[in-house]
């Protein structure tokens, strides 16, 4: 069968739910008549109509409000952010409605939605669109957050999340739409607090997530062919993280490195750093490495750019490093 | 004497209410009044705890639009929610609890007074941050349309009023809302009671445009000024809208001038609001003007009036009484309801 563009996975994901549910509709900024900024919602306005596939004005936290709203009365919205740095314009909705309404309400609410769209660094787009957003939203009580990183995830993780009762972060990321691979014919459905083992190994474990998965195995095609093994993990849910793989594959390698494209302050390595240690500490041979983007606004050179997020090699020295004991 | 702004005058000849209507809607407005004063009671004694917004005087407003709705309307309110959780259905006794933090609260204790919840009564909150109830109850109006448009769904007639006041209307999810609503013609009541005053901020100082009936224009949505202090120009106002919306027709707003009769929290020294104003809105006092329009037009008695009273006053006591004798949460559930699983 023909490969699927990550964006195109994204996009049957939304068709199936959409065919098999009629509580399942999607709202947002260019969703409908022009087919979503990164077409993720191509054509679902000619076949479903202009309720089911509803293009709103530039309102961020009115629209996002909306599909709350809409939410706690039965439907299963799928709001789309055009760029996930769009939603902090929204992230009183995000935060107080989504993610803590259920808990306030003593129960009386469900907040089945799902609030998705491109993150992460983009190919110099300025500081604006370039945000690393998670680790704003992973304090937020009640959210999930996910982050998607191959079509094949991608479409088995969107579906999971309209399915879910509660409010699911998705983070697509801006540079991976393009990324295509075989899916498998028959539907699927992965889970949304699993993590996924990229490649198993016994000397190190790398905790990844999104786009940098892929600058983590551009290092281990070196590291291979340097006779390293390590292990590589994508974390995929980023709340909550899946503390059972990542346990299983500390008992193993007994060491850590966390690459992640987030920022290094307040950062998911932080918190999952955090917690290792609380768990895991006495399976460590020594402190758990971090690898985070600057704490810095994204900047537009290409040459700084490149300087404020992970690189390939970096995380090739790091391994070297922590298997030659130097880290 | 302050220069106020008129009250638009009303017929109350243009009314028709039943005898069981006006004593619905009597015993509706004397529930809020009393509950409320017993909150402020409870409050003082130190019973009740957290910030406490009492709706004292504003009666007309809630009671005129809330039973000129059916049962299974939806009902979206601010911090100054108790009012509006009681006329949407909600008992006294769960929304009593709530303020004393219970599980038998209606939001089980989690939420305190700025969040009444109750799904079986399409109480949809609760809001405590200013504006951010407009885009959800925006979005359960969506739901119904959607039902009724996108799913084929012909029982889907579902109408929403979200209640706010008058220093909201300087915010952007109140445009953006009243922009959304009339695009999409959703069947939605923007109901604004505008007290004049946000906290100390007084609403010609902080609006430009004080007349907030007229901002629907822009928007191509009908929008009214309304005695708020008169039930039946209240109810006579929504009744209309209500009728719009559900006839698929769209949304309306209506700006009901009202006055909130103590500060703004029960906190607030409220030092800034004229003696002599004060004394302007409490002479027209929505429910002694009700209880008058029932006795003229022989729709009630004294006596039967008295029992209504009487009857609320136990009502109350029997909130009180429950709330203080059911149990706090589950130390064990501390962590229930994060999730839909839970």
């Amino acid at each position: 069968m023909a490969q699927t563009f990550l964006f195109d996975a994204l996009r049957e994901a939304i068709d199936e739910e959409m065919a098999r549910d009629q509580t399942v509709m999607v709202m947002g900024e260019d969703v409908g008549q022009y087919g979503g900024s990164y077409k993720v919602t191509k054509d679902l306005y000619e076949k479903y109509g202009e309720l089911r596939v509803l293009d709103t004005p530039i309102a961020e936290n009115s629209f996002t409000g909306m599909g709350i709203g809409a939410a706690m009365t039965g439907l299963r919205p799928i709001i789309e952010g055009m760029n996930m740095g769009f939603l902090l314009l929204a992230f009183n909705q995000i935060s107080n409605n989504a993610g803590m309404l259920r808990y306030t309400s003593g129960g009386n609410f469900k907040i089945p939605v799902v609030i998705r769209g491109p993150g992460g660094v983009g190919s110099q787009l300025g500081a604006e669109h370039s945000q690393r957003l998670e680790a704003y939203f992973q304090a937020v009580p009640g959210l999930k957050i996910v982050a998607c990183s191959t079509p094949r995830n991608a479409k088995g993780l969107l579906k999971a999340a309209i399915r879910d009762d509660n409010p699911v972060l998705f983070f697509e990321h801006v540079l991976l739409y393009f990324n295509k691979e075989d899916l498998p014919d028959d539907e699927y459905i992965l889970p949304l607090d699993k993590a996924e083992m990229v490649r198993p190994g016994k000397d190190v474990t790398i905790l990844t997530y999104s786009r940098m998965r892929y600058h983590v195995m551009k290092a281990v095609e070196s590291l291979e062919q340097k006779g390293y093994d390590p292990e590589v993990i994508d974390l995929i849910s980023l709340k909550p993280i899946d503390y059972e793989t990542i346990g299983e594959s500390i008992r193993k390698t007994h060491r850590v490195i966390i690459v992640e494209e987030c920022m290094r302050t307040g950062g998911i390595a932080a918190e999952i750093i955090a917690s290792i240690n609380d768990r895991f500490f006495d399976e460590l041979d020594g402190p758990v490495i971090r690898m985070s983007s600057q704490d810095i606004p994204t900047p537009y050179n290409k040459g700084l750019e490149d300087l404020t997020i992970v690189q390939p090699a970096q995380i090739e020295e790091a391994v070297e490093k922590i298997m030659q004991g130097r880290l | 004497m302050v220069q106020e702004r008129p009250l638009p005058t009303f017929q109350a000849s243009e009314s028709q209410v039943t005898r069981d209507e006006g004593h619905l809607i009597y015993e509706d407005m004397v529930l809020g009044r009393y509950f409320e004063d017993k909150c402020a009671e409870l409050y003082q004694r130190g019973k009740v705890k957290g910030f406490v917004h009492l709706y004292n005087g504003q009666e007309a407003v809630c009671s005129g639009v809330v039973k000129a709705m059916r049962a299974d309307d939806y009902v979206c309110s601010t911090y100054r929610d108790h009012v509006h959780a009681l006329s949407a259905g909600v008992s006294a006794r769960a929304v009593m609890a709530e303020l004393f933090g219970k599980e038998t609260g209606c939001s089980k204790g989690r939420g305190g007074s700025m969040h009444m919840f109750s799904k079986e009564h399409n109480m949809l909150g609760g809001f405590a941050f200013i504006g951010e109830g407009i885009p959800v109850a925006l979005g359960a109006a969506f739901q119904t349309r959607y039902r009724h448009d996108a799913m084929g769904d012909t029982s889907a007639d579902q109408v929403t009023a979200a209640f706010f006041g008058d220093g909201t209307t300087n915010n952007g999810q109140f445009f953006e809302c009243l922009n959304m609503a009339a695009l999409w013609k959703l069947p939605i009541l923007f109901v604004v009671e505008n007290n004049k005053w946000a906290i100390g901020m007084a609403h010609e100082r902080a609006s430009s445009q004080a007349e907030i009936y007229k901002k629907a224009s822009v928007f191509g949505m009908p929008g009214y000024e309304v005695d708020g202090m008169n039930v039946l120009a209240v109810r006579e106002a929504a009744k209309t809208a209500v009728e719009r919306a559900r006839a698929g027709e769209g949304p309306t707003l209506l700006e009901c001038l009202t006055y909130r009769y103590r500060g703004h929290s029960v906190a607030d020294p409220d030092e800034l609001r004229p003696v002599d104003e004060k004394k302007f809105w409490r002479d027209r006092d929505p429910i002694k003007r009700f209880e008058a329009y029932l006795l003229e037009q022989d729709l009630s008695t004294a006596a039967d009036l008295k029992a209504i009273r009487d009857k609320i006053t136990d009502v109350v006591e029997d909130a009180l009484t429950f709330a203080e004798e059911s149990p706090d949460p589950n130390p064990a559930d501390l962590y229930k309801y994060i999730f839909a699983e839970d």
